[in-house]
């Protein structure tokens, strides 16, 4: 998984919720990192908005952690690539 | 000195009925009126469906030129009061059309004429909006247009608390009438959602199903939204019974509590308290409540935590009594929701049934209620109660129960 998505992903969450970059890791798990629906549902409005990318809401639910937020943008940015 | 309320009339506009006989059989015969929207352009949303009045046209209700005067939701308004007020046929004089108030609920309101005008300067680069564009988008403007429409001159205002605003708006006239403040008052709320601007914003919360609305059932994906509009007559006993007039039901009870939590995350204690409340209110033991209709939006978070609450409230009585979430016939119509929901169950009242959630496939534990799967059931309904909990977490409940000897 090449890094800069990963890095972009914990940016936008670290923008978006105003929280210290370092708190985040890509094992962290929204609850460790009190991030409830509302908060995510901001999270992937910004990660659309960065990656130029539309994310299902069915795929967004099966989403807890940072490691599946960034598997799951990784997918759709491959996905667009090969358009 | 308090006076009992009744319920003397209802008017119904909504997906399911454009008038409140054809709801009433709706809800008898479980018909869902969720079907893909036409009044806006679906293909750059990830929902499809919508819970549209179907067949509506204003020029059976209005003069053309009122018609560019009045928003969709407004024109509800003004319909569903017009046979509201024909069906406890009042006999209006100077003294009573100052002396009925008008509260209505709208949570839209007319932004959907917002929507068009903000699509024309911002997208169009035309040069202005249509004048009527501010008093079209008031909210009030339902209520203005009762009054104006009827001829009432009394109290008259509208209540905005999102998907609990026709229920505050019942509950208020319900007191006014209680104290004496009013004799009469026409109470409830409309909505007209359907515009792309507002869809997109409905989008973005991601609560909206993309497929269709299963309150209670485990394998639910979200609300539906819905519009229209329910307006409920009340007045004094003594002055209902003097004149002749058909009862419903009585109003009871009215409970109201903020959760002061979080902006859209339901609660439990919030609810439970308004419900509490609401039986106070009403002098009522929870045992007496025979069914609840529920907020049910079918998300995954209201479904839960109203089951807990009404566990919380009703405790052993849960399982005896009956839940059902009409939202999923006439989908979710926010500040209209609870007017239409407060109809269905003095119609249910009237006419001894359960009207069924539908749509309903998987059990949830957490969900684990009587919610009269997707079939009415008859039955005598003595006690009944009305949730509405709106984000922002202001939650309303109204409870009603059959007239003694009736």
């Amino acid at each position: 998984m090449p890094d800069n998505v990963t890095e972009e992903v914990i940016d936008v969450i670290a923008e978006t919720q105003r929280m210290p970059r370092e708190k985040i890791a890509l094992d962290s798990r929204f609850e460790e990192l009190g991030l409830d629906s509302m908060d995510a549902v901001n999270i992937l409005f910004a990660l659309e908005e960065k990656f130029d990318i539309t994310i299902p809401d069915e795929a967004a639910k099966q989403i807890r952690s940072i490691r599946e937020m960034v598997d799951g943008v990784q997918r759709l940015v491959d996905a667009k690539a090969l358009q | 000195m308090p006076q009992p309320v009744v319920v003397t009339g209802i008017g119904v506009i909504c997906a399911i009925g454009n008038t409140r006989e054809e709801f009433c059989r709706s809800l008898r015969e479980g018909r869902c009126g969720i079907a893909e929207i036409t009044l806006a352009d679906v293909s750059g949303l990830r929902f499809r469906n919508g819970a549209e009045v179907r067949g509506y046209q204003p020029e059976r209700y209005f003069e053309p030129r009122q018609i560019d005067m009045i928003d969709r939701f407004a024109q509800f308004a003004a319909i569903a009061a017009r046979e509201a007020v024909a069906d406890a046929a009042v006999e209006w004089t100077d003294e009573l059309r100052e002396r009925c108030a008008i509260v209505t609920g709208a949570c839209v309101g007319g932004q959907s004429t917002e929507d068009q005008g903000f699509w024309d300067v911002y997208k169009m680069g035309k040069p202005r909006v249509h004048p009527m564009t501010i008093p079209r988008t008031m909210a009030n403007a339902g209520a203005s247009y009762i009054s104006m429409d009827l001829g009432l001159t009394g109290p008259a205002w509208t209540v905005s608390t999102a998907c609990s605003s026709s229920n505050h708006a019942i509950g208020q006239a319900f007191r006014m009438v209680r104290s004496g403040d009013a004799d009469m008052a026409i109470a409830g709320g409309s909505e007209a959602t359907f515009s792309f601007g507002i869809l997109k914003a409905w989008e973005a919360m991601r609560v909206v199903s993309g497929d269709t609305c299963r309150p209670f059932s485990k394998d639910r994906s979200g609300m539906i939204l819905g519009e229209g509009g329910a307006m409920l007559v009340l007045e004094r006993l003594d002055r209902a019974l003097a004149r002749g007039a058909k009862v419903y039901c009585e109003v009871i009870g009215f409970g109201m509590s903020a959760d002061a939590r979080h902006i859209t995350q339901p609660s439990v204690d919030g609810p439970a308290r308004a419900m509490r409340m609401a039986l106070r209110d009403g002098n009522a033991d929870p045992e007496a409540v025979d069914y609840i209709n529920a907020h049910g939006t079918g998300t995954e978070a209201n479904d839960s935590t109203e089951t807990a609450a009404i566990r919380q409230v009703f405790g052993e009585h849960a399982r005896r009594l009956t839940v059902s979430s009409t939202k999923s016939m006439h989908g979710h119509a926010l500040g209209a929701a609870g007017a239409i929901e407060a109809a269905a169950t003095a119609l249910a009242m009237r006419d001894g049934f359960i009207p069924p959630t539908v749509n309903y496939r998987v059990p949830d534990p957490r969900c684990d209620l009587d919610v009269a799967p997707n079939e009415s059931r008859s039955a005598r309904i003595d006690c009944a109660m009305s949730n509405s909990f709106a984000f922002g977490g202001l939650n309303a409940v109204l409870l009603f129960r059959r007239l003694r000897g009736t």
